[in-house]
Formats: C-alpha cells, structure tokens, sequence
C-alpha cells in the first residue's frame, strides 16, 4: 500500500513505509473530505503502524485537523473510507470507536475534579470501581500528576492541563491516540519539556500515537514517521531525516526546515549523478535517485548546515559541490555564524557554520568559496509562481 | 493616628501623599454614595416601613392605625390565607417548570445552532414581550374569553364540547404566568448553555459517551447554575403575581399577590397586606440563599 502514496518514496532508502511485516492500525482509503466545494482532504491514502509516533505535519489548512477529526469521528468523509484495526469506521459514531483525543484546547469537563475527568471514559464503559481507581491513580502518575485527583481543572496550570487531557485520554488504553496540536497553548520551555515527556510516555504505554501539528521542530523531535501536508494532499512522508534530507517537493524543501534552492536545468547524468546547470553556468551534481525524473528544470537544494566556507580556490570533483560567491552579511548567533552569500547564479545563499573555534570567521565582503558533498544535494520540481505567492500569504498568517 | 501624623509636621500641615491615600481608600465609598443613597431611600426605608406596619393594628372605621407590638399578625394572616399561598406556590411551580421545559431546547438550539444569528433569534423570541405586561394578558384573556374568536369558532363547528372553557380557570392562569415570565427562564438558560465550550462535547463522544449519556453527564451539570437561575427569577416574580390571577383567572383560584393586592387597595388593611409580603418576601429569601448555599461558590468561582 505504501506505493498508493503517489511519492517515489521507494528508491529513498531505507524509508518503512510499505513494510509488510509490521501491523497497519490506521488507513486512510483514498479519503476525500469537502466543506463548501473546496477540498479540505482530497484523496488522502495513509497508512499508519502499530505502536509509531506518527505526525501530519502542514500549514493551517492544510487538512490535517480535518484528516484527525475523521478518525476521531467527529467529520464524515465525503468518499473515501476510513479502516481501523482492519476494521471498516468511516460512518461509526465517535463513541464507538476505540480511539481517544487529546484536544487542542484539552476540553477539560469544568465541572468535574482530575480524578472524574480521568474516568470518565472508563466509567461510560461500565468498568468496576475498584479498577477505575487503580487504573485512574496509575495513568495519573505516568502523567506525573499524584495527589491531583481532587483539583478542579481550573486549578491546573496549562501544563498540568494537558496532562489530564492526555491521562483521560490514554487511561482507556485506545488502538490509536489523536493529537491535535496539543501543545499550541504552552511557552516554548514548557513544550520542549513536554515533547521529551510525551515521547517517555509513548514508549512507556506503546499505543499509536498521531500526532497533528505545524510545528516543524516538534514533529521531527518525536515522531518515528511524518507526513507532510498541503492542500489535502501528502507532499513528503517518511522518517524525519528522509524527509529532511530528500525533500520530495519544493514546498517540503521550505517547509521542513530551511532550504538554499537553486534554479537550473537537467543537463544529463555521469554515474550515479544528475548534472544540472545553473543560470551562470555552475554545474552542480545531484544523485539521480533525489532527483524528478522526466523534468529538465528543477531547483537544486542543499541544507545550510551542509556548506562549508572556505577559502577561495578550491575545484569542484566527483563527491563535492562548489559555488563562489560573496559573503553579504554575516551574523553571530552563539551556536554558530549565519551568513547570506551572493552567488554569480543571483541567489542568495544560507551558511551556518557551528561555533567550534577553528579558522576565521569570514566578514561581509570577502569572497568565498562554497562546498558540500554531492550525497547532501537533492532537486525538486519548482512550483509555479502562483504557488510560490500564496506560501508567502500562509506563511505571513 | 491622624494628630501623631500631624505633630512631626510643624504647621500641621499634612503631607500631599497621606492626602493621596485617603482619597484612594475613599473613592470606592464616594463613588458607591448615590446607589446607596438610592437604596436606602428606596429600598430600606419602605422595607422597615413595611415591616413596622405588621406590627401595627388599624381601626376599620377610622383607618386610625396604632403600633401595638403585637406579633401575632404575622402567623395569624398567614394562617388565614395558608390556601392562597398553596395556590401560589402550586401555580408559580408549575408556570416555571412549563417555562423550563420549553426554554431547555430554544435556548440550547440558539446557542449552540444558532450561529452567527444568535442575536437575530434572542430578539424574536423578546419582541412579544416588549408590550406591556397588563396589556399582553389582556389579549390573552380577549383569545381565551368564550365570546372570542378562538372560542366562538371552536364552539361552533362542535370541536369541543359546549360547557368547556379555559378562561376563569387554573389552567388559564399557570399558562398566562408560564407566557409572560418566559423571558426571564430562557435568557439566564441561553447564557449558561451559550458559555459552554462545544468541544467538551466532543471530548464526551470521544470517551464513549453516547448523545444521552453527554447531555446527563456534561450538558446538564454545566447549565445547573443556568436552570437554577432561570428558577428563581421566574418563580418568584410568579410567586408574587396577581395580574394573570386577576384578568384570566376565577373566583376560585385566588393568589396570593391579589390577596396583598386586596388588603392594601380594597380593605385598606395595611397591616394584614404588610405581614403576606414580608412571609413572602422570606420564602423568596429563603430560595435565594438555598442558590448560594448549593451552586454560590462554587458558582461564583468557576463560572463568572
């Protein structure tokens, strides 16, 4: 199933999507979903495996809340169907299905303590008394919250919050967990904590985790797959360094982190590699399997982290890539400097170099040479201008 | 306090901070002055008038009334008219339970169907109530009359039998107090039920439970602070009422507010009207710190 996915995934290596021996939990069968004529998820095919920390990863509106609600029930698919364990869910009502969500505003019950919003849903399931209790105390303390059992949820701060979101949630032991950006509300110390904290409990309780966000960082910290989402449609899954290191499309390129993109055409291959030339001439190499088959005009990508300054003069070869330009600015930012290069191609390109105290740093000016192996260059499809706008109007969202 | 202050200052001139100080612990007092005033002219005042006159005999004769300390009006009248406070009391309960149960779903649908005409559809269901009280029952009382339209027709084409009538009896006037006072259910309803966060209900499905089980479980419990509200602001205006009793309502059937109404208008017999209002003012009392005792904390704390 995992060649449905529409992505040359299969030559990127070791990707897991498509493997056999592990049990699919969730599939989403080709599933469409329309509100007002406009496709919010439009023929989605996922499948997601037993035990993974999954996350959709998007822009707001880029229908990975809707794709959650779904699961959770609480949107029908417009066609399309939804499995569960195996088992068809696309039209059951939410309490019936063994799946729990933690919400983005947690939807605390205000009227009830920790300990009655913990068991609640194992009291709707007709569980004994006894067990409520022991099972409520146990979660509570994976949680890290003893002894709050009879604290109202206003009395909470909003980390302790979404721990009982996230207890109540769990305690019913469900085949799939949904997430849904449940750390949008904490600061920034907080989530890191809770990110670290969140993957502990995972691992602790092995129920599949998916886990809805547009916070890149977050989804590459914790999860074991992402999937990448714009207009509905999945642009790029895999495990997190797949994804990063050969982004599937120029949108994954610049979402997924930062990317130096540059224009060029396909002029051939020599071995394992792609040549492509930029507009001033610089041939850079790619190897073939991260580039667009059937395209000549592709941009080139390379991460910043991958680029080394050094002084002008050295050549390109088989494993290196080589640009010259010149340094525009250069910033210290503790970890390391950032500097923007102007390239004779007309693109500005992005360096971090980490601070770790060997050779000088280059200033504003000064003419560079930059290199990166050829195994850290990928090529994508460039997107259309009209494409190109409207991520500038998201992004300013 | 003041003179030790003034006496490290030669002069006795106080210094601007001190003179800062007391403005700011005034001001609230300055400020709250023309509503006390307003209360204690308006409100105290009579009340203590009220209550001196249950302690006061008057001669029918000469209307001439004289404090006599005498105690005993107060279980004497309300023991005099024990029927009329049971007719009330029966009759507000059952105005506010009618007003409950068909304020429950409005308010719910509007609050939570509503959308973005939520504003549009509170107001329909305000505008009849924006003619007066005694005129509204008076219409009522011009449908309901056996010589009205809605009667003379169904009497005629014989879809009810000759003798029925709804105008003079009890029904007629539980359904005129359940019409008028249904403003006073729907909006302390609309507004406990509006404050809910829709995705607790969400939440509910989420953990198994089913439509019924979300509304016992999560949507009731988080408007009880609503329904009780609603209660109390229709049941004890209901109470007290008598223009519904007086224009759709028999001989039979009196309530107590005719009967205050009565003795102050009609018998001229201050001291009998005084005493049924405080015994009614106290059964409102009594329902109003039973609110605050039950739901007030907690109330005051988490949903305000």
């Amino acid at each position: 199933m995992g060649g449905t996915l529409g992505l040359s995934d299969d030559e990127r290596t070791d990707a897991p999507s498509g493997d056999p021996s592990r049990k699919v939990v969730v599939c989403f069968d080709h599933v469409t979903k329309i509100f007002d004529e406009a496709p919010a998820v439009d023929d989605l095919n996922l499948e997601i495996y037993e035990g993974e920390f999954f996350s959709l990863l998007g822009p707001s509106g880029c229908g990975k809340t809707t794709s959650l609600r779904m699961l959770g029930g609480f949107e029908e698919p417009t066609s399309g169907r939804l499995l569960l364990g195996g088992e068809d869910v696309t039209f059951q009502a939410p309490y019936r299905r063994d799946v729990n969500t933690v919400f983005q505003s947690y939807a605390l019950f205000p009227h009830l303590d920790v300990f009655e919003n913990v068991a609640f849903g194992l009291r709707r399931q007709k569980i004994n008394k006894a067990q409520i209790k022991s099972k409520v105390s146990e979660m509570l303390e994976i949680v890290d919250l003893p002894n709050f059992e009879r604290r109202r949820p206003s009395q909470l701060s909003g980390g302790q919050q979404q721990r009982v979101a996230l207890a109540r949630a769990l305690v019913n032991e469900p085949t799939l967990l949904l997430l849904d950006e449940p750390m949008s509300a904490l600061d920034a110390k907080l989530r890191r904590q809770m990110q670290v904290e969140l993957k502990r409990i995972q691992a602790r309780v092995g129920i599949t985790f998916l886990y809805v966000t547009h916070d890149q960082e977050e989804a590459m910290t914790m999860s074991d797959r992402l999937a990448v989402m714009r207009h509905g449609k999945i642009e790029g899954i895999g495990s997190p360094k797949d994804v990063y290191d050969s982004p599937s499309t120029e949108f994954v390129a610049t979402f997924l982190g930062a990317s130096n993109l540059l224009a060029g055409s396909v002029t051939g291959t020599e071995g394992d590699c792609s040549l492509v030339r930029l507009s001033d001439g610089t041939t850079l190499r790619v190897p073939t399997a991260r580039t667009p088959k059937g395209v000549t005009s592709v941009k080139v990508g390379v991460r910043p982290e991958k680029i080394s300054l050094v002084e002008s003069g050295l050549g390109a070869s088989n494993l290196t890539n080589v640009l010259t330009g010149q340094v525009r600015v250069s910033t210290f930012t503790g970890v390391g400097n950032q500097y923007l290069v102007a390239t004779p191609a007309g693109v500005e390109v992005t360096v971090y170099a980490q601070n770790i105290g060997h050779g000088v740093a280059p200033r504003s000016g000064d003419q560079v040479t930059l290199t990166w192996p050829v195994e850290h260059t990928f090529a994508v499809v460039p997107m259309s201008g009209a494409e190109l706008e409207e991520q500038v109007d998201e992004g300013e969202l | 306090m003041e003179r030790s202050v003034s006496a490290h200052y030669p002069g006795g001139v106080k210094p601007p901070r001190f003179r800062g100080l007391w403005a700011k612990r005034l001001a609230p007092y300055l400020l709250s002055l023309p509503a006390g005033l307003w209360l204690a002219l308006l409100f105290l005042v009579p009340l203590f008038l009220m209550l001196s006159e249950t302690l006061k005999s008057c001669s029918p004769a000469s209307g001439a009334c004289t404090m006599t300390w005498n105690w005993g009006e107060l279980p004497h009248t309300v023991n005099l008219y024990r029927a009329q406070f049971v007719t009330s009391l029966l009759f507000a309960l059952f105005a506010t339970v009618i007003d409950l149960v068909i304020s429950f779903p409005i308010a719910y649908w509007i609050a939570f169907y509503g959308g973005r005409r939520k504003n549009f559809f509170l107001i329909m269901l305000l505008v009849p109530f924006f003619v007066s009280f005694v005129i509204r029952t008076l219409v009522w009382e011009f449908i309901l009359s056996d010589n009205g339209f809605l009667f003379s027709f169904l009497h005629r084409s014989h879809l009810v039998p000759s003798g029925f009538h709804v105008l003079g009896t009890s029904v007629a006037v539980v359904a005129g107090l359940a019409y008028n006072y249904l403003p006073f259910t729907a909006l302390p309803l609309y507004v406990a039920i509006e404050r809910i966060d829709h995705r607790v209900l969400d939440a509910a499905h989420d953990l198994y439970a089913n439509r019924r089980v979300a509304f016992t479980k999560v949507i009731l419990p988080l408007t009880i602070p609503g329904i009780f509200a609603a209660f109390l602001l229709t049941f004890i205006p209901a109470f007290g009422d008598y223009i519904n009793q007086e224009i759709l309502g028999g001989t039979s059937n009196t309530m107590i507010g005719t009967v205050i109404q009565n003795s102050f208008l009609v018998n001229a017999d201050y001291p009998a009207g005084s005493s049924l209002s405080v015994v009614l003012l106290a059964i409102s009392l009594i329902g109003i710190f039973a609110y605050a005792r039950v739901l007030g904390s907690r109330t005051i704390e988490e949903y305000l």
